[in-house]
């Protein structure tokens, strides 16, 4: 450390063309430390939790209103003989999705993030405590509707799984290709509205892949069943895959 | 959005080190946030004045640089700048870009007492 000014440089000249100012009195020291590495750290403290006990692990991230809780009352429904779930949910207020998964007889846990605009790792890390994650298969962690924060903080999960339904823009993954970057799966939701509306799936396909050529993208509908099973499929190969 | 929270944050780190050193207060806290880094650095300013309210960092100057995005074709092998949306290469048009800077979002340096 340089001893005049206290910056992280081993030695560095003083005089003349000193390349920075200095208040009298003042020093300055080197930090350089990403503002995300706490949740980052925490983050990794989850996964390898979750992988020890063979878990697949999803972060569900869409707008308001996309139908990430109607998809997972729908999924949980189908399969619950088949995989043992548990739910995380993430909301600024009220427990009113929490109760819906409570319905299907899944266990769940409601997080309300008040003022926050997205789930945390340290959250998720605190929220799943109440589960039995050894007999656990699928961990399902509802994020807070919103495209465009829960994009920057990992929460330990295999997958972040990206909800759009036909009833937004086709352009939403070029308005926040953020999140359909960091998204492995695109979830193309409520299409048995399309005869209804002016939505071009097939551009808001390339839209995506323009953001993340690599996205795996499914077409759905929670609502009539519609694809429900390339879905199911994709949660079963991810399960094994965990195991 | 969740700038409020990356701005707590930021305080938080900023008088960790303020305080190992010793400092009677923090002049100024330097940061390098990157064009793809999902941070807007207005709404960082907006939020720092109320959360370093009443602790080491209060009026401390916050010194931004803001890093932009640039981008390696694999097809064209170029080097590009990003802008926010397009994520394909402006000559080639090949979506197969490597991302080597925009993302960063760190706490870099401080100015104590």
């Amino acid at each position: 450390m340089c001893i005049d000014c206290g910056c992280a440089a081993p030695t560095h000249e003083h005089d003349q063309v000193h390349d920075h100012q200095h208040e009298k009195g003042s020093r300055k020291i080197r930090i350089e430390e990403d503002l995300l590495a706490k949740n980052n750290r925490l983050a990794a403290v989850n996964r390898e939790r979750f992988a020890a006990e063979q878990l697949f692990v999803l972060n569900l991230v869409s707008s308001p209103g996309s139908g990430k809780t109607s998809i997972l009352e729908r999924t949980l429904s189908d399969l619950i003989g088949r995989f043992a779930f548990a739910v995380l949910e993430g909301d600024q207020q009220t427990d009113n999705d929490a109760d819906r998964i409570a319905a299907t007889g899944v266990p769940v846990k409601q997080i309300n993030t008040g003022a926050g605009c997205h789930l945390d790792a340290h959250m998720v890390g605190h929220g799943v405590d109440i589960f039995d994650l050894s007999v656990t298969d699928i961990l399902m962690i509802e994020n807070v509707g919103n495209l465009v924060c829960p994009a920057s903080f990992d929460l330990g999960e295999n997958h972040k799984v990206a909800v759009l339904s036909v009833t937004e823009g086709e352009d939403k993954p070029l308005k926040y290709p953020q999140m359909f970057q960091a998204a492995d799966l695109m979830l193309i939701n409520k299409i048995d509205l399309l005869p209804y509306l002016r939505f071009d799936i097939e551009q808001c396909k390339a839209f995506a892949r323009q953001v993340n050529p690599d996205i795996e993208i499914i077409e759905l509908s929670c609502h009539s069943g519609e694809g429900m099973q390339l879905w199911y499929d994709w949660l079963d190969c991810g399960v094994n895959q965990s195991r | 959005m969740h700038e409020l929270s990356l701005t707590q944050n930021i305080v938080e780190i900023a008088i960790e080190h303020a305080e190992r050193e010793s400092a009677s207060k923090i002049c100024s806290i330097t940061l390098e946030i990157g064009a793809l880094s999902g941070v807007v650095p207005d709404a960082v300013e907006f939020a720092f004045d109320v959360c370093s309210k009443e602790t080491l960092a209060e009026g401390a100057q916050l010194k931004i640089k803001r890093i932009p995005a640039l981008a390696l074709c694999q097809s064209c092998e170029q080097e590009i700048e990003l802008d926010h949306l397009t994520y394909n290469c402006p000559k080639c048009e090949s979506l197969a870009l490597e991302i080597l800077q925009g993302r960063e979002m760190s706490i870099i340096e401080l100015e104590i007492d």
